[in-house]
């Protein structure tokens, strides 16, 4: 029919597919053009192959109290070649204990905000989606929980529990899932009213699968992002529950447990109390500005995909 | 199944109120639709023309069941679906469906165009096997290449995108679509192509079109009868072509006056001044008597009736119909 | 408004009340026998039972929440297990204060940096000092707080003696500085970049443009304008940190020794001091619930917006 060559003439020209483009490569543009960007994903990488590696990176056992490591009258001995950042009270090498420290806080970090994320994300969805009594008990569950001196409540939890690693992740995921379950539920609000949200109602989808096919995949961005900077406060938390003796137990070398015992140190040893500390600060540095450049990345992708 | 029922839609009386904010204690009540009556026929394209606010939006809305109607009746194909609930109101999803104004907003961006069609589809259980020729086959209803099925939203034009909505509005097989503003937001020169294409998909399935627009000759265009919708209530309803050619309605005549034309000096009677109605707080009586320059004394009293005044047209108006039996009321209906 | 001030404070009460509940239940589940604790370990099994029956202890759990409830409506939050019959109220009331104070010490330190940080990165975008005050925010971010304190303290206070090393004193402002600034410079960083991102958004609006245009000299448009749209963030956020932090922040008390509440809370964890830890936990939880309120109260008299919301 010359109506249809006539639709499709004037629709073919308009071809805007070469502008978008995928995620992946926006993602690879950008990492290129940023270089603190790529330094700071760089380093999550490596302290995650680390975490992972660690026997194979240590270069010695942790816990294993070197007698060569102490000075004739038993002082830790600095940095040198032989232990690398030196070593502690007990001659144990610095470097190695470390390696393994970012084990358990890779761990303890991942795990947790995994979990608070699982959580969070359930909630803020049913919140911000079914709304009436359910969004306001759920809601002002998490103002209670929220409200709740976070420290304490682990403090007195693990002192009633035992401390173990375990309880570390639980109460670290008690103390997150409330920062996402309100991101989360103020975006589902904002998304219910889109009108492929309405259009799917309309089609007569059931609210299971319109909430896991058009608003789940709407969240995955935010979700990335928290998760980011959920492992960053994560490894702070689990530091200060290791550094008031209870986080993950002994013997697992912590970064949190190594400052706390540096304190003591500190006139004579100055670098048991520098070393975990910058370590520690670049690694949450690192989640940060990568979390910072995923924010910028997803801000980017949802105005492009908005014109 | 009844295919003898020509009529498809029947409206009868429809309210629809809200509960809004309370306003210094005062329960608020916004009466969006307020007493809306018509009949859609099969085949049969309704236009329905108002401005923002008249409360054209919320009956498209209500009608796909997004909405609860507050009272009256709605019958689709005979059934009384007024007062079902979600689950219920399922199978009849598939009837009417709805093609909403924004086409950069009603398609999922997450979703390439074939996904989206496809949804549709799976409401109607077509076998998995089967599902991508369909989506061919609605493609080239709506005359969009195959190429375009992998596609998302965001590299398609506002065109482009809406054909993809009408595509999956069709997946259902619906006996109604609703266009609640379709062309509004596309180009001039794109609106005509998709009116027309509107125009070659009714003839060849016979779907019915409720057409909401606040353009008159869109209206004019594409629709057999059209209602005029102000203060959420019909004002006039008739003959499209009667209607805007001869309008009865103060209002209405306002409203084609208002359109700007290229021809020479614009006529300055029947110019509307002032604000369209609150629907929290409508006028009683005839809700644009405030506005009307031809008002009379019975207009603030008594909600006008529609009454027919030629063979093809109704109106409800006091001035045209002066010693009409009409109920005395309040302002409208009451339902909370 | 007043309809929403009224929902507003149920919500608040019963987040309080949820609160009790919780502290209540922490405190049920602390494991020890208060009763024995009080009576002293060489109590004979007589005498501990004597002081279970006084303390209550050996009722039903829901008659003792029950005068749990009763009792704090009279404010009486109850006597301590381990500090020889002191009230908690009291105990509470004399920790009270050096939290106060180190909590306002750390908001100041918060706005002073954060703030004026964060408007000069904005007036100076991708300039040396935005990158470097941008650096130094994201570094602020991830230190971790006791580090931060304890490398403070070993180099102002012991190497060069400009600060007191521990505990308080006078003047006690001199005393506060270091662990008020550690409190502050996490904050501090995270306000500086939300001031910045507020500030570089509000300066791309057109309305900003025709102040500019106007004629308006720059100084009046920071401060009518600029300041009024970065306050709106800060002022939800101090709230919160307000509450945070007069709920005791343990870890900076105790390395600086400062008697306030976290200290409090943390000894009387580990001796298992239930009405003293109830009591915190319930002072901190009030304080941040009551702060919250309070913000949004304030925050409808800030946000033309929401003000408009106010009026119908």
């Amino acid at each position: 029919m010359s109506n249809a060559k006539h639709y499709l003439a004037a629709e073919a020209d308009i071809d805007i597919s070469s502008v978008s483009l995928s995620f992946s490569a926006r993602a690879w543009s950008s990492i290129k053009k940023d270089k603190i960007a790529f330094l700071s994903v760089m380093i999550v990488i490596f302290l995650m192959l680390v975490a992972i590696f660690a026997p194979w990176f240590a270069p010695k056992d942790p816990l294993f109290q070197y007698p060569e490591g102490l000075s004739k009258i038993g002082a830790p001995q600095g940095p040198g070649s032989h232990f690398f950042l030196g070593t502690d009270q007990n001659g144990r090498d610095v470097l190695s204990r470390l390696i393994f420290g970012a084990r358990v806080s890779l761990t303890v970090g991942v795990v947790a905000t995994a979990l608070a994320s699982l959580i969070g994300v359930v909630i803020g969805t049913v919140s911000g989606y079914l709304g009436g009594w359910i969004e306001s008990i759920l809601m002002r569950l998490t103002d209670v929980v929220l409200s709740f001196p976070l420290l304490l409540f682990c403090i007195a939890l693990i002192a009633v529990t035992g401390p173990s690693t375990k309880n570390v992740v639980l109460v670290i995921a008690f103390a997150y899932w409330t920062y996402l379950a309100r991101i989360i539920r103020s975006q589902v609000l904002s998304l219910k009213e889109r009108e492929f949200v309405i259009a799917a109602r309309s089609l007569g989808l059931t609210t299971p699968q319109i909430i896991r096919r058009h608003i789940i995949p709407h969240l995955i961005p935010t979700i990335i992002v928290y998760s980011t900077l959920g492992v960053a406060t994560s490894i702070l938390i689990e530091a200060s529950l290791s550094f008031l003796g209870i986080g993950v137990p002994l013997p697992q070398p912590s970064w949190g447990e190594m400052i706390s015992e540096g304190q003591k140190y500190f006139q004579s040893a100055p670098w048991l109390l520098v070393a975990p500390g910058v370590t520690m600060i670049i690694a949450v540095l690192a989640f940060n500005l990568m979390g910072d450049w995923l924010t910028d990345l997803f801000d980017a992708s949802t105005k492009v995909a908005q014109r | 199944m009844t295919t003898t029922e020509k009529l498809l839609v029947s409206v009868n009386d429809l309210c629809v109120h809200f509960r809004g904010n309370p306003k210094n204690f005062k329960a608020q009540i916004i009466k969006a639709v307020d007493g809306v009556s018509f009949e859609i026929s099969r085949g049969e394209t309704l236009g329905i023309a108002g401005e923002s606010g008249s409360g054209k939006s919320t009956l498209a809305r209500t009608l796909i069941g997004i909405n609860k109607p507050t009272s009256g009746s709605i019958k689709i194909l005979g059934e009384e679906v007024s007062k079902y609930s979600n689950a219920s109101l399922r199978p009849i999803r598939k009837k009417i469906q709805m093609v909403f104004q924004d086409p950069y907003d009603s398609l999922d961006p997450r979703f390439t165009v074939a996904q989206s069609i496809a949804e549709g589809l799976q409401i109607r259980n077509v076998p998995k096997s089967e599902i991508s020729s369909e989506v061919m086959k609605l493609l080239s209803v709506v005359k969009l290449s195959n190429s375009l099925a992998t596609r998302f939203p965001s590299q398609l034009s506002g065109g482009q995108r809406q054909r993809v909505a009408i595509a999956r509005s069709l997946a259902t097989k619906p006996d109604l679509i609703i266009c609640d503003e379709a062309v509004a937001a596309l180009d001039v020169s794109v609106r005509a192509q998709i009116l027309n294409l509107l125009q070659d998909i009714q003839e060849q399935t016979g779907v019915s079109y409720l057409f909401i627009s606040h353009d008159l000759s869109t209206l004019r265009y594409i629709s057999k009868n059209v209602a005029i919708m102000y203060g959420g209530r019909i004002v006039e309803f008739g003959n499209s072509d009667a209607v805007l050619t001869n309008p009865q309605h103060p209002y209405t005549r306002a409203l084609i006056n208002s359109v700007p034309t290229l021809s020479g000096v614009r006529e300055h009677r029947n110019r509307i001044i002032g604000e369209p109605p609150d629907p929290a707080n409508l006028p009683t009586g005839c809700s644009f008597s405030p506005r009307c320059n031809e008002s009379i004394s019975q207009c603030s009293v008594q909600t006008p009736k529609l009454l027919q005044i030629s063979p093809l047209c109704k109106v409800a108006c006091h001035v045209r119909f002066p010693h009409a039996e009409n109920e005395a009321s309040e302002g409208g209906k009451n339902y909370v | 408004m007043t309809t929403w001030l009224l929902r507003r404070t149920i919500q608040m009460l019963a987040v309080i009340w949820g609160v009790m509940t919780l502290a209540f239940i922490l405190a049920f589940i602390v494991p020890g026998d208060p009763a024995r604790m009080v009576a002293g370990t060489n109590a004979s099994a007589q005498a501990v039972a004597n002081i279970r029956h006084e303390l209550g202890l050996d009722q039903s759990l829901v008659s003792q929440y029950f005068h749990f409830v009763v009792r704090l409506f009279h404010g009486n939050l109850g006597v301590s297990f381990a500090l020889q019959n002191q009230t908690v109220g009291s105990v509470i009331m004399r920790a009270l204060p050096f939290t106060m104070a180190l909590a306002i010490g750390g908001i100041l330190w918060e706005l002073l940096l954060g703030i004026p940080f964060g408007i000069i990165a904005a007036y100076r975008p991708k300039s040396a000092f935005d990158r470097i005050a941008t650096f130094s925010a994201l570094f602020g971010l991830s230190t971790p707080p006791f580090w931060l304190g304890l490398m403070l303290l070993y180099f102002l206070a012991f190497k060069l003696s400009v600060f007191p090393l521990n505990g308080v004193g006078h003047p006690l402002i001199w005393y506060l500085i270091l662990p008020s600034f550690t409190l502050g410079v996490g904050g501090a960083a995270f306000y500086s970049r939300i001031v910045r991102t507020t500030v570089i958004n509000v300066l791309r609006s057109p309305f900003i443009e025709f102040a500019q245009l106007k004629g308006m000299p720059a100084s009046l448009i920071l401060k009518r304008h600029v300041i009024r749209h970065a306050l709106m963030p800060i002022v939800t956020m101090i709230g919160m940190d307000l509450g945070y932090f007069l709920g005791g922040v343990l870890i900076v008390e105790s390395i600086f020794g400062i008697p306030g509440i976290g200290q409090l809370a943390f000894r009387s964890i580990s001796t298992l001091d239930v009405p003293i830890i109830t009591g915190t936990v319930l002072i901190a939880s009030v304080f941040m619930v009551l702060m919250n309120f309070f913000v949004d109260v304030l925050y409808t008299f800030i946000d033309p917006r929401v003000k408009l919301q106010r009026n119908t």
